[in-house]
C-alpha cells in the first residue's frame, strides 16, 4: 500500500453488517476511499467499494495454458523427437499416456503462479512492515478509510460513520501507522 | 454473510456467543500460552517414536533392504502399502479445504487448517517410502533426472504410471501447500499484530507478509482462493486415480480393474476423515478448542465417513461380483483366495474395521460423541492400512505358478518403520498447533454469525430503512 498523499478520515466500526452498509453509503455519497480493512474476508464489500473483478484469474489462466504446452511438447519431445524407446509395444506418441502429466503440470504451474500473482497483485512480500490504521484491524475492528481530499464533505461522512455504528471516528496523517503504538484496544 | 437468517432449524457452527476479539484469544492462546501438560506428552512422545522410526530406516539404508520381509513373490509390500496409505490419508485435508468450500460447507472453517497441515505431513510420510525402498536414495535425483551418458540422452517413461505418480504427489503436495500457506497469511498477520516478543514479531511479521486486511487485498485473496479451490478439486480426485493407476494398468488379478479409481479415491477420503477425526479430537481436548471443533463438526465429518465408508462396502462387494461375473478363473481364484486363503486374516480384519465398524454412524448419539468417534477412527485408520495391504500382498502371495507361492511376514525392521513414520506425522502435527494458528480464524469470524439472530443484526436491519 503506498503512502497516501493525503489525510484520511477513517471510521472503526465492530461489526461486518456495519461496515457493509457504511461502505455502500460512502460511496452512494461519492465520497473517495483509500481503502477498508477487515479482518476476515467479508463478502461483497469489494464490490460496496466498487472494486473491479482481480485480475488474478488471468494469471492462473495464462500459467496454466503455460503449463499444459510444457508438459505436452516435453513428452512429445522426449518421448517420440529425441528419444523414442520401445516399451512392451506401446505407442511413442501416445496422447491419453500423456494426459495425467498434462494435467498435474497445468494444475501445478497455473496454481503456483496464482500464489505468486496474488502476493503481486496485492503488493506483498516477506519483511513488508504492515501499515496499520488501527491496532484491531487484524482482530475485531473493521476500518472504513476516506481520502481527505479538497472536496472533501466531512460533515456527511461523519454522519454515515455514526448512523452505522462507528466506535471511532478519527483523522490520521499521511504516516501514521497504530503498529508503532503501544498495544491499545483489541491487541493484546 | 453474517445478516443472512438461515432457519431456526440450523445449530450455530460456533458454540456460545463469542465476540470476534475471543476468538482470536481462543485460538492464540495455544500459541502465545505455556502449553499444556498433554502436549507436552504428545510431542516428547511422537518425538521418541519419531526418532526410533529414522534410526530404523538409517539401520535399513546401512544394511540394506534386504531387512524387509519380502520375497519374489511378494516383491511389493511394506513400502507401496505405507505409502499409498499416508497418501490416501492426506485426500482429506484437500477435501475439506477445496471441495467443501465449493460446496458452500461453512462447517468446514474450524478444521480446514488442521486437516491440511494433516495433508502436508502425510504427503511427507508417504514420501519417506519409495525414497528408503531405493536401497541408496542418495543416487535417487540421478534416476530422475536425465544425466548424460554414452548412450545419448536417457529419459523417464512418460507412459507409465509410476512416473505420472511422481508428478502427481509432487503437483499434489506444492499446491497443498500454496493453498495453505495463503488461508495462513491474514491469520499470522493477527498472531504478528499481538506478538510483544521481538522474536515472534520477526517470525510472523516475515511470514505474513505485511498483510494488514486491507479489502484492495481481500478482493484478490478470495478470488486466488477460490481459483485454488477449484485447481485442487480435480486435483485431490487425480491424484488417487493415478495412484491407483499403479495397480490397475497391470495384468495381476486383483490389481487389474477398472472400478479402482473411484475405490480408491472413496478410501482415501474415508481414511482421510478417520484420521481427522482422530488428530482434532486429540486436539480440540489438548487445546481446549471444544467450542469450534463442536458437535456440529464431528457430526457432519462422521456422516462423510459412514459414506465413503459404505462406498468402500459397495467397492469391495462390486470386485467380487466382477471377478465371478468375468468368468476368468485367475480373477475369481485371487478374490476366493483373498477372503478364504492364507491372508484372510487380513481380509476380515479390513472389512470388519472399514465396513462393519462405521455402520454405527447411523445413529445421531453416536455421531456426536467424541470417545465412540475417537476409537471408530482408530479402527478405520487400521481397517484402511489393511485394505492396502489386501490389495497388494493377497494379490501377489499365490501367483500363475504354485511352485512359487509364498508368504509374506513383516520383519521388526518394517514394523518399527511404519510407527516411526506415526511418530513422525504425530511430532509434526504437534509442532504445528504450537507454533501455527491451528484453527483458521480468519474464517471462523466469518461463519460467527451463522445461524444466529443477534440483537445487533436487528438494529441495523432498522437503520438501513430509517
Amino acid at each position: 500500500m503506498a503512502k497516501p498523499p493525503v489525510q484520511l478520515f477513517c471510521g472503526v466500526f465492530g461489526d461486518e453488517d456495519d461496515t457493509l452498509d457504511a461502505t455502500r453509503a460512502c460511496r452512494e455519497a461519492g465520497l473517495e476511499f483509500h481503502d477498508v480493512y477487515a479482518p476476515y474476508a467479508v463478502h461483497g464489500l469489494d464490490r460496496a467499494m466498487g472494486l473491479p473483478f482481480s485480475k488474478v484469474t488471468w494469471v492462473t489462466f495464462c500459467c496454466g495454458a503455460l503449463g499444459t504446452t510444457i508438459a505436452l511438447s516435453g513428452m512429445t519431445y522426449a518421448s517420440w523427437w529425441d528419444w523414442p524407446v520401445n516399451v512392451g509395444g506401446k505407442e511413442a506418441l501416445p496422447f491419453p499416456a500423456f494426459v495425467p502429466i498434462t494435467f498435474e503440470l497445468t494444475v501445478l504451474i497455473g496454481g503456483v503462479c496464482t500464489m505468486l500473482g496474488m502476493f503481486a497483485l496485492c503488493l506483498l512480500y516477506p519483511g513488508k512492515k504492515a501499515r496499520l490504521l488501527h491496532k484491531g484491524q487484524t482482530d475485531d475492528k473493521f476500518v472504513i478509510a476516506l481520502k481527505k481530499t479538497e472536496d472533501f464533505n466531512e460533515q456527511k461522512a461523519r454522519e454515515i460513520f455514526q448512523r452505522h455504528h462507528a466506535e471511532e471516528i478519527a483523522t490520521r496523517d499521511p504516516g501514521y501507522n497504530a503498529a508503532d503504538e503501544p498495544a491499545t484496544g483489541g491487541a493484546a | 454473510m453474517g445478516a443472512h437468517v438461515y432457519s431456526v432449524m440450523r445449530e450455530p457452527l460456533v458454540v456460545g456467543k463469542k465476540t470476534l476479539h475471543e476468538i482470536t484469544q481462543d485460538v492464540c492462546q495455544s500459541i502465545e500460552g505455556k502449553p499444556s501438560l498433554l502436549w507436552w506428552l504428545g510431542f516428547l512422545t511422537s518425538g521418541a517414536i519419531a526418532t526410533a522410526g529414522v534410526a530404523t530406516m538409517l539401520y535399513q539404508m546401512y544394511v540394506g533392504v534386504g531387512t524387509w520381509g519380502l520375497n519374489k513373490t511378494v516383491g511389493w509390500g511394506f513400502d507401496i502399502t505405507n505409502f499409498v496409505f499416508w497418501i490416501g490419508i492426506g485426500h482429506a485435508g484437500t477435501l475439506i479445504s477445496a471441495v467443501l468450500f465449493l460446496f458452500r460447507q461453512k462447517w468446514r472453517t474450524s478444521i480446514n487448517r488442521s486437516a491440511e497441515a494433516m495433508t502436508l505431513f502425510a504427503v511427507l510420510c508417504a514420501l519417506i517410502y519409495p525414497t528408503i525402498h531405493m536401497g541408496r536414495p542418495w543416487i535417487g535425483p540421478l534416476w530422475i533426472a536425465p544425466y548424460p551418458n554414452l548412450r545419448g540422452p536417457l529419459w523417464v517413461n512418460f507412459r507409465s504410471p509410476l512416473l505420472w505418480d511422481v508428478f502427481a504427489i509432487s503437483t499434489y503436495f506444492t499446491i497443498s501447500l500454496c493453498f495453505w500457506y495463503i488461508g495462513l497469511v491474514p491469520d499470522l498477520a493477527t498472531v504478528r499484530d499481538r506478538a510483544k516478543h521481538w522474536l515472534r514479531k520477526v517470525f510472523y511479521g516475515t511470514l505474513s507478509l505485511g498483510w494488514n486486511g486491507s479489502v484492495r487485498n481481500w478482493n484478490h485473496y478470495e478470488v486466488a482462493y477460490m481459483i485454488f479451490a477449484g485447481l485442487s478439486t480435480p486435483l485431490v480426485f487425480s491424484v488417487h486415480t493415478i495412484v491407483s493407476m499403479d495397480f490397475a494398468t497391470s495384468v495381476i488379478p486383483g490389481w487389474h480393474t477398472t472400478i479402482f479409481p473411484p475405490y480408491f479415491v472413496a478410501g482415501a477420503i474415508f481414511s482421510g476423515f478417520a484420521m481427522v477425526l482422530t488428530l482434532l479430537l486429540i486436539a480440540r481436548k489438548t487445546m481446549r478448542l471444544e467450542a469450534y471443533i463442536n458437535e456440529i463438526t464431528m457430526d457432519n465429518m462422521a456422516k462423510i465417513v459412514l459414506l465413503t465408508g459404505s462406498l468402500v462396502g459397495l467397492a469391495y462387494g462390486t470386485e467380487f461380483f466382477v471377478a465371478w461375473y468375468s468368468g476368468s478363473i485367475y480373477e475369481g481364484f485371487a478374490f476366493i483366495n483373498r477372503a478364504t486363503g492364507p491372508f484372510a486374516w487380513s481380509y476380515w480384519i479390513m472389512v470388519s474395521c472399514n465396513v462393519i465398524s462405521p455402520q454405527i454412524l447411523w445413529f445421531k448419539k453416536l455421531r456426536r460423541n467424541p470417545w465412540v468417534l475417537f476409537v471408530m477412527s482408530i479402527f478405520v485408520n487400521i481397517g484402511m492400512w489393511f485394505e492396502r495391504f489386501v490389495i497388494i500382498v493377497t494379490s501377489l502371495h499365490r501367483d500363475y505358478l504354485p511352485s512359487s507361492w509364498a508368504y509374506y511376514t513383516m520383519t521388526w525392521v518394517e514394523y518399527a518403520e511404519l510407527i516411526g513414520t506415526f511418530g513422525i506425522f504425530f511430532f509434526m502435527f504437534f509442532v504445528f498447533i504450537r507454533f501455527l494458528p491451528g484453527i483458521a480464524f480468519g474464517e471462523v469470524k466469518g461463519v460467527n454469525k451463522y445461524a444466529r439472530h443477534d440483537s445487533h443484526g436487528h438494529a441495523h436491519a432498522e437503520v438501513k430503512h430509517g
